[in-house]
């Protein structure tokens, strides 16, 4: 006899779709389940901030909960918090979205993403999108029955995607360029003349460009160019950003699209039947960090700044070559010197000297000889794990 | 110049050559802005904000309020020297409202810091009246949260 819950059916494998089945597990996860077990790992694979969200945002939070905030909001969002939102986009890149019908509260970036790409795709249509790229891009497309195409990004080149490489890979089938910068994994920025290059590829062609801007305010040294904020690109850009990143809130779950009314109209049309809306207490604690929470993201930032300095220091230090990376906390060592694959340097690193970091070839095939770390990190943990990867680096150092 | 400053701020061990990699500016800089600022008294000290309590130490605190007479000439300064040169006043300010100064003072007992009200303190010419609060338990202290503090619970890798 089975123990209750046990279950000995064996389901018919086609039970999983076929676009499911096809789409490759996150490679950040694997890591995840080697690392669950193990004790004394300094872990520079994370994604999200080491501080907590600033306590005036988190006091709001318990505030409304107090007062019965505790229903559903409308499809959209609470009215306050996208006029908030409205507000906040005209003032840091002077644009004016219209909060009744070109803004969407979403749950997380990564809603936006998902409800971006199937308000847009049509099987087959491509979507062109760098590589390396957050894992989600590719995976997303794919189950919004696109396609994706990706552009090689190179060190060289400090991992930029350029309008010509894009060019080359429009075809009839072209629907919309992917991008996300700054950039997980490599930390990278493109600055404005770049970025318009890209905005005038896209109107040559009639595509539509997504942008998800999450680490906007995560820059050192360069200023953040909103891609819909360059001539012509408002309505042909569908603007992804969210408040996991600046704000420290990766838990509270909320993003926002903004774009053409068209386009997200579609979005929320699909957002009303799948996710209803985004929970009520995020979007209560996003309405006071847009209010009261730049002088935070200001002392975060700064701090970022200082441990990624001693971060990129570090392992140049330690013989690992490093483009300076200018925004999000990642940065991206190229780690071929050691002759060894991404994904056999992250177990090796993990299992000889207890540092977690992301093999970059989870990003894509051209992340492969570079690994991803965080430098959202206390430094005393940076300077240890620097430690311990120069011990490793000794031992492994072939070429 | 101001990054140097922040960075000692928060970790007054930090190496001038530590302080070069988190900030950009050459290590010898570093050594040479500090060396000023301690010279033009901008760096007072460097100090360890160290938790007592879980060291089994007794240490007792009192804030007092002091309301006081200011003099021709000289308004709160003179008497807040005669009282900032006591070393058991461990922070002196003057304060807007019902009374002049407050005074943080530390001691060994609460009969030490009685002791230092009452016949240290309240005699003082200048001196109207005190009021002594005794500190029952410290929940921060220099921005530092003493007890529980946040934690870190964040998994070990994310997206």
């Amino acid at each position: 006899m089975s123990k209750t819950g046990s279950t000995h059916i064996k389901l018919p494998h086609s039970c999983i779709s076929q676009k499911v089945s096809d789409i490759p597990p996150s490679g950040i996860r694997k890591f995840f389940d080697l690392l669950s077990s193990m004790e004394g790992v300094i872990s520079l694979g994370v994604g999200e901030p080491d501080f907590v969200t600033p306590w005036h945002i988190r006091e709001a939070a318990i505030h409304s909960l107090e007062k019965g905030y505790t229903m559903y909001t409308s499809n959209q969002g609470l009215p306050q918090l996208r006029q908030e939102l409205a507000k906040y986009l005209e003032s840091c890149c002077g644009l004016s979205y219209d909060p009744e019908n070109e803004l969407l509260v979403t749950v997380g970036v990564s809603e936006g993403l998902d409800l971006a790409l199937r308000a847009i795709l049509n099987p087959g249509d491509e979507v062109i999108m760098p590589d390396p790229c957050y894992v989600a891009y590719p995976a997303c497309t794919s189950l919004a029955g696109g396609i994706p195409v990706q552009v090689p990004t190179t060190e060289k080149n400090n991992f930029k995607v350029t309008a010509d490489d894009i060019e080359r890979r429009i075809t009839q089938r072209t629907k919309a360029i992917l991008i996300g910068y700054p950039a997980n994994p490599t930390g990278a920025v493109m600055v404005k003349e770049e970025l318009t290059q890209i905005a005038e590829l896209a109107q040559q062609h009639n595509l539509l460009v997504i942008s998800d801007e999450v680490y906007a305010q995560l820059v050192y040294g360069v200023e953040h160019t909103c891609l819909a904020s360059l001539p012509g690109m408002k309505d042909r850009t569908i603007l992804l950003d969210g408040f996991s990143k600046a704000y420290a809130m990766t838990g509270w779950r909320i993003g926002y699209a903004a774009g053409g009314q068209e386009i997200i109209k579609a979005m929320t049309k699909i957002h009303q039947y799948t996710m209803l809306c985004a929970p009520i207490m995020g979007q209560m604690a996003a309405i006071e960090a847009l209010k009261e929470g730049n002088s935070e993201v200001g002392t975060m930032v700064r701090e970022y700044d200082r441990r990624r300095r001693v971060m990129v220091k570090g392992f140049k230090n330690i013989g690992l070559s490093c483009f300076e990376p200018r925004g999000a906390f990642y940065a991206f060592p190229s780690i071929n010197i050691t002759g060894m694959t991404s994904e056999e340097f992250a177990e090796k690193l993990l299992m000889e000297e207890k540092v977690a970091v992301v093999p970059g070839s989870a990003f894509g095939q051209c992340g492969e000889g570079y690994i991803r770390c965080c430098y959202a990190t206390s430094l005393a943990e940076i300077q240890e794990a620097l430690k311990r990867m120069g011990r490793f680096m000794k031992r492994h150092h072939t070429r | 110049m101001k990054q140097i400053f922040e960075a000692l701020e928060k970790d007054a061990r930090l190496t001038p050559e530590q302080i070069s990699a988190m900030t950009g500016i050459p290590a010898a800089e570093v050594k040479k802005t500090i060396k000023k600022a301690e010279r033009d008294r901008a760096i007072l000290k460097y100090k360890t904000i160290i938790n007592w309590a879980k060291l089994g130490e007794e240490e007792v605190w009192a804030l007092v309020e002091v309301k006081v007479v200011p003099q021709r000439g000289v308004g709160f300064d003179a008497i807040a020297e005669r009282i900032y040169r006591f070393p058991q006043a461990r922070s002196v300010y003057l304060a807007s409202g019902a009374y002049d100064l407050a005074i943080l003072v530390a001691g060994k007992t609460m009969q030490e810091i009685a002791v230092f009200v009452s016949e240290k303190l309240a005699p003082l010419e200048t001196v109207q009246g005190t009021v002594t609060h005794f500190i029952l338990k410290k929940y921060k202290e220099d921005g530092e949260i003493l007890q529980g503090g946040e934690g870190i619970k964040r998994l070990p890798v994310t997206p």
